[in-house]
């Protein structure tokens, strides 16, 4: 049988804004680039995680994303250290690549960085969001052309009915230069506002 | 030796990306790793990086560096005695 | 729980000991390892390290594929072409369409190697060029290959990506969304990875060793391999030879760092139990393990280390067969698969090659030589940077 899922929250990043739950939180200056936009948010936050300037961008707005979402949520470490994590993107980690790429292609000026190099893998992301929140539950991560709800849901109702996980945090984590985007929900049998991948893609087209 | 030294410490913030530390926060003898500054095993790579690019100084093994990653002050001393530029 | 199982039907695959799963296991069972001076890669590292290449050129790939001369497929898309195409062969598949069939491939690196060739003249002919660039173009030419349209998917968790993409495809055949999938990873050789390894200073440069004390790092590989995975209903049908079946599977997050394992190997830990717990086997009914075993200090440490936590002093009979291929990083859980297959099918445990001395903090031997021994479950892991830690167990029945 197959059960009725619910959202316990969902959180959008893009345009120097971010919402949680449809409520807008913030609205930056359009003229931030990402790394300052990010940096705003993490000093009003008060966020105490120094390593969050060593991340890449990709990991910065994947894992301000979820500090909203388990912010929102409400749950025990206890509960979330088995979350399930699906994430996906269109980019990968292009951002990044790029900028190792620079580094190794100037042959009078090779320093390839260890520190960039780490980064030039999508998932590293959800290492970083599952090293903060000691989440050890199945991770995986897709690229593809544009954001599907489908697969997703395929992939997180399958977490819970077979009872891997209770929670599944997924999305659409987006980054290339100046253009960003995410959209992350977090998916368990109970939760305040009704699951469906319908539901889910109206959010994401609508938001 | 203390220009090189407050070098050093210049880098090391910019370098590693330690936003929340300025050259006053870190003493000559702090020490970098575990409780210190918190840097981890990257942040070793990025150092001997670090020193191949500022200092001509060649590190091929990780575990050299660290003897030589103790404190600002035992790395000064380091690349008094082994730099090459 | 659906009860249905996933039967393995063919497999395709090459790499740096072969082009085809006879010439790869004609290499194991003859200790013919892969590793060498790099030679299609022009890269200031040449000397100073070794890696296990495909011995074909592009321009021969595709000539065996039949493609046009201006082609625009990355090094990683005519690998994963050439493994599925024998795949599809070796399943004895002649129509695509008569059941519901997916794609789920793995690649980390996609496309660098056409990238890294135009990043600095940047062309006309770049343009058709970087369109290759992306991860999903390789899964959509291999899917255009076969005719597949029902479903395609494109996995990437670094070095465990294979595994997660036979993982996803066990699913979908359990849960009923597909009758058949083509599932495994390919990712070719390219600067971006040597420089970006190289940086992390875990590359060896000599033959690499895994699970030595002396161990130096690990050799980069290149390679792609496949596996058809079909449901019961299909192989009763079309009365399909079985060649193993996918009987457990497990993930896990190490949360602990960016690349490094943790030292309890505390997401290897996890991943193995799920794997066992879904397969309903206790860890004493696993007769060989393929390891992990890229012979970095961090990772046969941190996987000896999971192993010891569950077997505690009687860790089954295991080896790594990266001193053969290399670490083929995105397609490493497919090629560990084909060879579990193998192991599976002719009872034989392949040998852990140059390992001379145990790691003084486990003091676990691996298979050293070519062994005989009657088997029913191999266990293969496979664990990415990021944490991703994954396990698949193959049983013969």
């Amino acid at each position: 049988m197959k059960k009725n899922l619910n959202t316990i929250a969902y959180c959008r990043i893009k345009n120097h804004t971010i919402s949680v739950n449809g409520k807008l939180l913030y609205t930056k200056d359009s003229q931030l680039t990402f790394p300052e936009f990010a940096k705003q948010v993490y000093k009003e936050k008060n966020i105490a995680y120094p390593k969050f300037f060593k991340m890449d961008n990709l990991s910065k707005l994947g894992f301000l994303a979820s500090e909203f979402i388990f912010e929102a949520a409400k749950l025990d470490s206890d509960i979330i250290k088995n979350t399930g994590i699906v994430l996906s993107n269109r980019a990968s980690s292009l951002d990044t690549d790029r900028k190792h790429q620079e580094t190794i292609n100037d042959k009078n000026n090779y320093y390839p960085s260890p520190a960039v190099f780490v980064y030039t893998l999508a998932n590293i992301m959800i290492g970083e969001i599952s090293i903060r929140h000691q989440i050890k539950g199945e991770n995986v991560f897709f690229v593809a052309e544009q954001f599907n709800e489908i697969l997703l849901e395929q992939y997180a109702s399958s977490l819970i009915q077979n009872k891997k996980s209770d929670l599944v945090l997924c999305g659409w984590v987006d980054i290339d230069k100046d253009k960003y985007d995410a959209f992350m929900y977090l998916v368990a049998e109970e939760g305040p506002q009704k699951y469906s991948k319908e539901i889910i893609k109206k959010i994401y087209t609508e938001d | 030796m203390d220009a090189l030294k407050k070098e050093l410490k210049e880098s090391i913030i910019e370098q590693l990306n330690l936003e929340d530390f300025s050259v006053d926060d870190i003493a000559d003898d702090d020490a970098l790793f575990g409780d210190g500054l918190g840097l981890d095993s990257i942040d070793a790579l990025e150092l001997i990086v670090m020193l191949d690019k500022d200092y001509g100084i060649k590190l091929t093994d990780p575990n050299e560096g660290k003897a030589v990653f103790v404190s600002v002050e035992v790395l000064a001393k380091y690349i008094t005695d082994n730099r090459t530029k | 729980m659906s009860k249905n199982r996933v039967a393995i039907t063919g497999m395709g695959i090459i790499s740096s000991i072969g082009n085809s799963v006879e010439e790869n296991l004609h290499a194991l069972l003859n200790n013919k390892k892969g590793i060498a001076t790099i030679v299609n890669i022009e890269t200031q590292h040449k000397n100073e390290i070794k890696v296990g290449e495909v011995s074909q050129t592009n321009k021969e790939l595709a000539k065996s594929l039949d493609l046009d001369e201006k082609h625009n497929y990355s090094r990683t898309a005519l690998l994963g072409c050439v493994a599925a195409k024998q795949a599809i062969k070796d399943a004895n598949i002649k129509d695509i369409e008569a059941f519901k069939t997916g794609l789920i491939s793995a690649t980390s690196v996609g496309g660098m190697d056409l990238t890294e060739k135009h990043f600095q003249n940047y062309n006309e002919e770049s343009r058709k060029l970087i369109n290759s660039h992306h991860a999903v173009d390789s899964t959509e030419k291999i899917a255009a290959l076969l005719g597949i349209t029902d479903f395609t998917s494109t996995i990437s968790t670094a070095c465990s990506s294979a595994a997660n993409a036979i993982m996803l495809g066990a699913r979908l055949i359990k849960s009923g969304q597909l009758d058949r999938v083509i599932v495994g990873g390919t990712d070719g050789l390219a600067k971006f990875t040597i420089n970006g390894f190289k940086t992390l200073m875990i590359l060896s440069d000599t033959h690499c060793t895994p699970f030595d004390a002396n161990r130096k790092g690990l050799n980069l590989g290149e390679a792609a391999a496949y596996l058809v995975l079909e449901s019961d209903v299909v192989v009763k049908q079309e009365k399909k030879t079985v060649l193993g079946y996918l009987a457990g599977y497990g993930n896990a997050n190490d949360a602990f760092h960016q690349t490094a394992s943790s030292e309890n190997g505390e997401g290897a830990y996890f991943s193995i139990t799920k794997a066992l717990k879904i397969a309903k086997l206790n860890p004493e009914h696993i007769n060989y393990i393929n390891a992990h075993g890229t012979a970095t200090p961090n990772n046969d440490l941190s996987e000896g280390r999971a192993l010891k936590r569950i077997y505690g002093n009687s860790v089954p009979d295991f080896s790594s067969t990266k001193a053969f291929t290399g670490h083929t990083l995105a397609a490493a859980g497919a090629i560990e698969a084909v060879y579990s297959v193998l192991a599976l099918q002719n009872n034989v445990m392949f040998p852990n090659l140059n390992f001379k001395t145990a790691i003084p903090e486990l003091n676990i031997t691996p298979v050293t030589k070519l062994t005989k021994k009657p088997l029913a479950y191999v266990l293969s892991n496979s664990f990415g940077f990021g944490g991703n830690c994954s396990t698949l167990i193959f049983s013969k029945k």
